[in-house]
């Protein structure tokens, strides 16, 4: 597989009252084209700050993010960032905000687009609700959906789905990838829950406690759909959790 | 929140209403009571502001003064509109732009309207210009620091998705500054036009011969008719409350219901 995105030795500080605070201490990994990567590590420890400056809102102290063999400085529509919080516009409309990314004539019909991956994402119907009526996996989709309709290369998920209720996180996670089944997109996920990097991931990158570091890496070989509750996926679960510390015996 | 929404339906409208009319009620029996009691020979009771109020609208002067105190409002107003949001917009955008003028802004800000008559006087003289600068003067600051409020609180995450999606700046401000602003504006204008019905009437106390203000003033000084004077009151204070509340119904908007929406 050809790296889609090199990430080479990225450190980055913020100054605080004491001196520089290293968030991010030299981390390194390449992601293949079509491949998911999810990064696992312990709250508030550099993994945003990290995400960040993969997707060009960030620029490191040192190292480089390269995409397609040429470096990375800003961010652009070849890879779309959804974070945890989500940013659809509440001023427009579920339409509107799938046709935002859409500027220009290249797009030809725009509405039909827009639609197409409303109804992709389970949206069908919603086309003129506002954001406020929709509830919060309704907003995801929609999220979601925004991003697929400017065909991106590249997916930067940050805690996608880590402010929905534990049903509906489950119900996203297949969502994504059956939407992934019928359009493949490189996709980096940080998240914070082991078993939906497991679920989801072809690689799980594990990093230190602060500053981010990369102390393991598990390539997860078992076939979709995964089966949870399976013992491959219990003592993988096990695996990476004893290397965050945390033990389940 | 649920102000804004405008689904009530007229007898809840009546039900929440109850209670204002009743205390409105008392206070104008407490009015007669003393008044009466009183044996004051220049307090008029309630039924002779009444009837005043009935002698305007029957020659109809009632209707001139109330245009030409709208008029000056309507044009100040809408001067100071076309000049704060624009710059209001500007200002809260490039940083520059806000630390240049807005300590001048602040400091002119604090100075009240009234304080201007003597230069709008001498500027412009007893027409309707002097009124219609001071209204500019009163609600372009309130407008041009909402504005300001509100392009410095768009929140990052939508500004992040609008520069991730590579967006022209002309996208940027259509889709997502100006309607993130949108709801500060509108409570912008709301201050402002409160403000700039305050000053007309205080305005027209000093110089004109026509408006709500110059009715009172003329009322007191042509032979204490202070039924002209408080019925002058009322209407004013009329006029103010259905201004408030049209500029209340632009918040019911659907370009800004999401604000008070959830």
């Amino acid at each position: 597989m050809p790296a889609k995105i090199i990430v080479k030795d990225i450190r980055k500080s913020y100054t605080s009252d004491r001196g520089p605070l290293p968030v991010v201490a030299g981390v390194s990994f390449e992601i293949g084209d079509g491949e998911l990567v999810a990064v696992v590590g312990p709250s508030g420890c550099g993994k945003s700050t990290l995400m960040s400056i993969i997707a060009g809102f960030d620029r490191p102290d040192s190292g480089s993010v390269s995409i397609d063999g040429a470096e990375r400085t800003k961010p652009s529509k070849k890879g779309i960032l959804i974070s945890q919080h989500g940013s659809v516009f509440p001023w427009l409309n579920v339409q509107q905000n799938l046709m935002f990314g859409l500027n220009g004539h290249t797009h030809g019909d725009k509405e039909g687009l827009a639609d197409h991956y409303a109804a992709m994402v389970g949206l069908k119907g919603f086309e003129t609700n506002y954001p406020h009526e929709l509830s919060g996996g309704m907003l995801k989709r929609a999220e979601l959906a925004r991003a697929l309709v400017v065909k991106p290369e590249i997916l930067y998920m940050d805690e996608p789905f880590s402010a929905l209720d534990a049903l509906m996180n489950l119900r996203m996670r297949n969502e994504l990838l059956r939407v992934l089944g019928e359009e493949r997109h490189t996709v980096l996920l940080i998240t914070h829950d082991v078993e939906e990097a497991i679920h989801l991931a072809d690689r799980v990158l594990v990093l230190s406690a602060c500053p981010a570091r990369i102390q393991a890496t598990f390539e997860v070989s078992i076939p979709h759909p995964r089966k949870l509750s399976s013992p491959e996926v219990q003592n993988l679960r096990e695996a990476i959790l004893r290397e965050l510390g945390v033990y389940t015996e | 929140m649920a102000r804004g929404r405008i689904t009530a339906v007229r007898p809840v409208v009546v039900k929440k209403a109850w209670p204002s009319l009743m205390v409105a009620a008392l206070l104008i029996a407490l009015w007669w009571i003393l008044v009466v009691e009183s044996h004051s020979v220049i307090f008029p009771t309630p039924w002779q502001v009444l009837t005043g109020m009935w002698e305007l609208v029957k020659d109809g002067s009632i209707w001139d003064h109330i245009g030409a105190s709208l008029f000056r409002v309507g044009t100040g107003f809408a001067l100071a509109v076309a000049f704060a949001i624009p710059l209001g917009l500007w200002m809260g955008w490039v940083q520059g732009a806000y630390a240049t003028l807005n300590p001048i802004f602040q400091m002119l800000r604090p100075i009240s309207p009234i304080a201007w008559i003597p230069l709008a006087i001498l500027w412009f003289g007893v027409g309707n210009q002097s009124p219609i600068f001071l209204i500019f003067i009163s609600s372009v600051f309130p407008m041009i620091v909402q504005t300001i409020a509100g392009v410095h609180t768009i929140e990052r995450r939508y500004l992040r998705a609008a520069e991730n999606f590579g967006v022209s700046r002309y996208t940027l401000f259509k889709q997502v500054v100006i309607p993130a602003v949108l709801p500060h504006i509108i409570v912008g204008m709301r201050i402002g036009l409160g403000v700039a019905w305050l000053v007309v009437v205080a305005a027209e106390m000093i110089a004109l011969r026509s408006g709500l203000g110059y009715l009172i003033i003329d009322s007191r000084n042509a032979g204490n008719r202070y039924d002209l004077v408080i019925a002058g009151m009322i209407i004013i204070g009329l006029i103010g409350l259905m201004l408030d509340r049209a500029m209340r119904l632009l918040e019911g908007h659907k370009l800004v219901r999401w604000r008070y929406a959830r």
